[in-house]
């Protein structure tokens, strides 16, 4: 057995979690060609290396098939109910900064709060007799963040990428997705509500409390730890 | 923990007790059109119930309960007066707390009856209250029609009034509401700016939302805003009548008191008098009988008027052991033009047996 470390198979988040652990001494890789999700570990004994899609680690991690992973906190919140008891966030890695919010159109003036809009899905309803859309990928949470805010007269709609076009191409009327520096909002011509930040969420190291380990396990997770300082 | 057999059988006991009164047997199928539910319930049913799909036909939902489907059922073609029961499987999402149960059997009896309100409310009551025999339950009552003609009667705009009915159901989005339009709440700055006519101008217009309709939410807040704040005595005289939890007859007292300064509960109040007198008739002892004014409110967002539930006195851990109530609009929703007054009540077969193994 050996502690499996769960990673994002590609692009920045990979890059960026390959730089954080060899800052700690850790070397990860990619290993074969570029269409082989194979890694190889240096620098620590027995972690093997698990490239995984991002959005697949929470629940790779609740299953206790991998003992270790690095992927955002809006992705186990979103995906894990009853998050901390399955998973412990070990260390937040300091990138993949972003803020899950509720967004609406800019020209609409009258709606800055939760508080409107709920008033303004409500008359929505009542003028085009289907309940206001509002474009996610994250359900769980927008659902339970709406409805601690009291809002009433909403229909979440799926959608799983270019989410801020949704709005033009009127598949919705509002939006709930991650944003960093709200640059795609804007261009979209969306604005963040006041009270509309559903969750800040960054690219996090978590323990899964789920994964049988052999003494070695501990001893490395151990080693681990005395690295992150 | 009982045995599934030995639930079924206390469930078919139960349901041969309904229909020694007349019920009659119905079994709405588990798979629910997803659409009549979530039209009802939004977007929050889909935290409540499990939602599957195919290609063909689209959404479809496990039944979170019976009541929708057997009022569809008998708006479509029932005769009337009539009496139902049923006994199967619910299946409700758990989340948040491993212990509940996501699937569990429930014993139902529906009354559909125009002649007499209060004499069918303490009908359900009456025979749910004999199915429980011996068991260590205390019932709470209450009605939500009180509130409901209280926020009818407040002296504010029929928009206000219209924005805190939509909230009955959501105690703290609805004293949100009533704190902001008691002028107790600061105006967030953005509001202000806007009602100063200084909201930024100039954003092209996205999505199905048209300026008209911006525009008429606009003229709502500014028209919202010249309107007198709701009298401190009205916020008041709400939250005392929040507060009413006593005995019936006390209840009653401290109702007939409120309705001398809320005179539009009047009407709802002398309904709570009249289904006291039913429940007496039906040899229920009202004197011990707790009438609570807020009762139902968070959970069960079909009730409009009478409510009840029964819970385990030695357990209150558990979820309620059975629990009903009035749901006329709920009739006028799905009637599609018609309408009926109805009353019904569900009981949990498990959860009793689990209290009988304990006593």
């Amino acid at each position: 057995m050996t502690l499996k470390l769960g990673v994002p198979s590609k692009g920045r988040l990979m890059e960026k979690t390959f730089e954080w652990f060899g800052a700690r001494g850790i070397t990860l890789q990619r290993t074969g060609n570029e269409r082989e999700y194979a890694g190889a570990v240096e620098g620590i004994d027995n972690v093997s290396l698990i490239l995984l899609s991002a959005g697949e680690i929470p629940r790779e991690l609740a299953a206790g098939r991998i003992h270790l992973g690095v992927t955002g906190t809006d992705l186990v919140r979103e995906k894990l109910a009853l998050w901390d008891q399955l998973v412990e966030p070990l260390e937040e890695l300091q990138f993949g900064h972003a803020d899950l919010i509720i967004a609406v159109p800019q020209a609409w003036v009258d709606v800055d709060t939760l508080d409107d809009l709920d008033a303004a899905a409500a008359a929505f309803r009542q003028h085009h007799g289907f309940r206001m859309r509002i474009a996610t990928k994250y359900h769980r949470l927008v659902r339970e963040f709406l409805r601690s805010g009291g809002v009433a007269d909403y229909a979440l709609v799926d959608s799983q990428g270019a989410t801020e076009g949704t709005v033009k191409n009127e598949t919705a009327e509002a939006v709930a997705d991650i944003t960093s520096s709200g640059e795609t909002l804007r261009a979209n011509h969306l604005k963040i509500l006041s009270d509309g930040l559903v969750l800040q969420s960054q690219a996090t190291l978590w323990r899964s409390r789920m994964a049988e380990m052999s003494d070695l396990d501990r001893k490395t997770l151990g080693e681990i730890n005395r690295r992150l300082g | 923990m009982p045995t599934r057999s030995e639930t079924l059988a206390c469930a078919a006991g139960l349901r041969a007790l309904f229909e020694a009164q007349g019920a009659a047997l119905v079994e709405p199928p588990i798979l629910q059109p997803a659409d009549t539910l979530l039209e009802l319930y939004g977007e929050d049913i889909r935290a409540r119930a499990y939602v599957t799909s195919d290609a063909l036909r689209g959404e479809q939902m496990l039944r979170p309960d019976f009541t929708v489907p057997v009022v569809q059922m008998h708006m479509r073609e029932g005769a009337e007066p009539a009496r139902y029961t049923y006994a199967g499987e619910v299946f409700r999402r758990q989340e948040h707390d491993p212990s509940r149960a996501n699937e569990y059997i429930q014993v139902g009896y529906e009354v559909f009856d125009r002649t007499d309100p209060a004499a069918a409310d303490a009908e359900v009551f009456a025979l749910i209250a004999a199915g429980l025999k011996n068991l260590p339950v205390a019932p709470v009552t209450g009605d939500i029609g009180v509130l409901m003609a209280a926020v009818e009667g407040l002296n504010t705009t029929a928009r206000r009034k219209h924005a805190l009915m939509r909230h009955i159901w959501r105690p703290r989005r609805f004293r949100g509401l009533l704190e902001r339009f008691a002028g107790r709440t600061p105006v967030p700055p953005t509001r202000a700016a806007l009602l100063a006519g200084e909201a930024p101008k100039g954003a092209p217009l996205v999505g199905l939302r048209s300026a008209a309709e911006i525009d008429a939410r606009v003229a709502a807040l500014r028209e919202d805003a010249a309107a007198d704040p709701i009298s401190a005595r009205d916020v008041d005289l709400i939250e005392v009548l929040l507060e009413v939890r006593e005995t019936m007859p006390n209840a009653l007292s401290r109702l007939h008191d409120l309705a001398v300064d809320l005179p539009s509960i009047a009407p709802a109040v002398a309904r709570v008098a009249a289904r006291e007198k039913a429940l007496q008739a039906r040899g229920v002892n009202t004197g011990d009988l707790i009438f609570e004014a807020s009762y139902g409110r968070a959970s069960m967002e079909y009730y409009d008027g009478f409510v009840f539930g029964f819970r385990a006195e030695t357990r209150p851990d558990l979820p309620a052991i059975a629990s009903g109530g009035r749901y006329d609009a709920l009739t006028r929703q799905l009637g599609q033009g018609d309408e009926i007054p109805a009353v019904g009540g569900v009981m949990r077969p498990g959860l009793m047996l689990l209290l009988e193994g304990k006593a």
